[in-house]
């Protein structure tokens, strides 16, 4: 067989089951996209085996980790049952073709993110690590005393930490953007913040906790025009918008899979080319050298200079079929309904007196994320009550403390609720009815 | 799952009488609990080594403010030996252990947070007042 014929195999293989149970919305359509919308029907739940293993689950906190669907959890299994040895070294047929289903997932997280070359996409193990790289392999490379790392307040602390870290190594100086009450960065604030000493630009896609999409292309023109770099973390954006990092104009671009329906413990970090070749590497050992003698290593090429150490090959395996299953349901199809589920369940918590939105009014603002807080009672007593109704939001931080301190909300805590395409009009019915017994509880 | 907010916790909860700053204190001390940002001050007045009163002030979620409530109720006018036994029982039933019924008994209210053992998030919560308490008297 030849590499061509069998990478077919293998993309055909990986795909199928996805492929198939959406074949009529390959390619969405405006009768779709009215399909999609209408949440009292539900026809995407079936796709996932733990949502019809707990029936009467309301499974609202998919901003935290997000339901698989059968196909993403058959290609784990079909790794191990079908392709199961180690790639990259080996020299057998077995090995080969594991490290091709490596590749060709590489092939299709690249153009699911509009890369332009597969080999510039790295393969981690969460959208922490992705950033982790870029803020201690790249950041010394660029930073000098007295430069700043400009980010946003409403980061996770995956994009916050790391460059905390960055700035007191190279003594540069951490600066945030803070958004307007609706969870805006205007432009009075890019001026205020981003000048010529901002090397890097962090941000960012979506906002975990308000769910509000940053302006990351006007971001980056003017990161760009002081001759600086733009850093996406696409952890919350990649699930539910199309992601082109070229139109972004981004020099990095972190996300996860397991937000992606994809399995847990693979991330994934896009560079540019050049800044990928010209960085140091940031783990070393096995799987990431050229050639070692005893006292000197040389680096392989982008991407494997990232990757030290036995890739989890059945997990990437599994994350190219979560892209193609995302495909398959489509991104526009997803949004749609995203985005109405948000504006009912929005409207709907608008007739509850006690409760407080936290971000924008606006549903369209939210991507299938709302935060918000019951007058008076902790957000973790909502949660505990809201449970005995099956009804699982988070609460807490939501590894967003600066921004909880910043809203000035009380305790540090509020409630989520994330929204995926697999709820429906029951689900936040549920929650509404479930914030009623949260209120009666308290309130008599 | 048995409902942990009774009709006893919540009335603890929005109506706590140990909640109060206390004057002439002979020990005090604070504890947090950084996953829900609950934060407190206990307060002792110990005499002869009997708890002649505590208090406590802070805030925090239902559980643990309506749990600290319980437990200075419980271990006021006891012994510190006492308190200390009651305190160990405490945590014995909210980690999982089964107590007898003397010892839920001897709880008095605060045996309904029993089942806050099925809830390992919220443990954290109902243990604050009684965790702070057995830093000051020990375990």
């Amino acid at each position: 067989m030849s590499a061509s014929a069998n990478n077919a195999e293998l993309d055909r293989t990986a795909c199928a089951v996805a492929d198939a149970a959406h074949a009529a919305q390959a390619s969405a359509t405006a009768g779709d996209i009215v399909c999609a919308a209408n949440i009292a029907e539900n026809p995407y739940k079936r796709d996932f085996p733990l949502l019809a293993n707990h029936p009467d689950l309301v499974f609202l906190d998919s901003a935290a980790t997000a339901q698989r669907p059968a196909a993403v959890l058959d290609a784990q299994r079909r790794f191990y049952e079908e392709m199961n040895a180690n790639a990259l070294r080996g020299l057998y047929r077995l090995s080969v073709e594991a490290t091709e289903a490596i590749e060709i997932a590489r092939q299709r997280v690249a153009k699911f993110i509009g890369a332009p070359d597969a080999h510039d996409i790295v393969l981690t193990r969460n959208a922490s690590e992705s950033l982790n790289i870029v803020a201690k392999a790249f950041a010394p490379t660029v930073l000098k005393p007295g430069d700043e790392v400009c980010i946003t307040i409403m980061e996770h602390h995956s994009n916050l930490i790391p460059w905390q870290q960055a700035c007191r190594a190279a003594g540069a100086k951490l600066v945030y953007l803070y958004p307007d009450e609706n969870g805006v960065i205007t432009p009075e604030e890019m001026d205020a913040k981003i000048g010529p000493k901002t090397k890097i630009l962090s941000v960012v896609h979506v906002s975990n906790v308000l769910g509000v999409q940053n302006p990351v292309e006007e971001l980056g023109r003017r990161v760009h025009e002081q001759g600086g770099y733009l850093v996406v973390d696409g952890a919350q954006s990649t699930p539910h918008i199309h992601v082109d990092v070229q139109a972004i104009g981004a020099d990095f671009f972190a996300f996860s899979a397991h937000k992606l329906f994809g399995p847990f413990g693979m991330g994934v970090l896009w560079g540019r080319d050049e800044l990928l070749n010209a960085m140091p590497p940031f783990l070393t050992g096995g799987e990431m050298i050229d050639s070692v003698t005893e006292q000197d290593a040389t680096w392989a090429p982008v991407p494997e200079k990232f990757e030290a150490g036995t890739q989890d090959a059945a997990g990437i395996y599994a994350t190219a079929a979560a892209i193609a299953y995302v495909e398959s349901v489509g991104l526009d199809v997803i949004a749609a309904r995203e985005q109405a589920l948000v504006r009912y369940c929005m409207d709907e918590m608008a007739k509850l007196p006690f409760v407080t939105i936290i971000g924008s009014p606006d549903p369209d603002m939210h991507h299938g994320v709302i935060s918000f807080n019951v007058d008076g009672i902790h957000p973790h007593d909502v949660a505990s009550i809201l449970d005995m109704d099956q009804v699982a939001i988070r609460a807490g931080h939501h590894c967003a403390q600066p921004l909880l301190t910043w809203l000035g909300v009380e305790n540090l805590a509020c409630c989520r609720a994330s929204l995926a395409f697999y709820n429906d009009k029951k689900d936040v019915d549920a929650l509404i009815e479930g914030l009623g017994n949260v209120w009666r509880t308290f309130n008599g | 799952m048995a409902n942990i907010y009774t009709a006893a916790l919540m009335e603890h909860n929005a109506h706590p009488d140990y909640k109060y700053d206390m004057e002439g204190a002979t020990d005090e001390h604070e504890g947090v609990n950084p996953s829900c940002g609950d934060e407190m001050v206990l307060k002792l007045r110990i005499e002869d080594g009997i708890i002649e009163e505590a208090a406590f002030t802070g805030h925090g979620c239902a559980v643990s403010q309506a749990s600290a409530d319980m437990m200075a109720d419980l271990v006021t006018g006891e012994t510190v030996e006492e308190a200390r036994r009651l305190c160990g029982l405490f945590m014995k039933m909210v980690k999982g252990e089964t107590l007898t019924d003397e010892e839920k008994e001897d709880l008095d209210e605060a045996a309904q947070l029993e089942s806050i053992s099925h809830m390992p998030a919220r443990v954290k919560c109902a243990e604050l007042g009684w965790r702070t308490l057995s830093e000051i008297i020990g375990e």
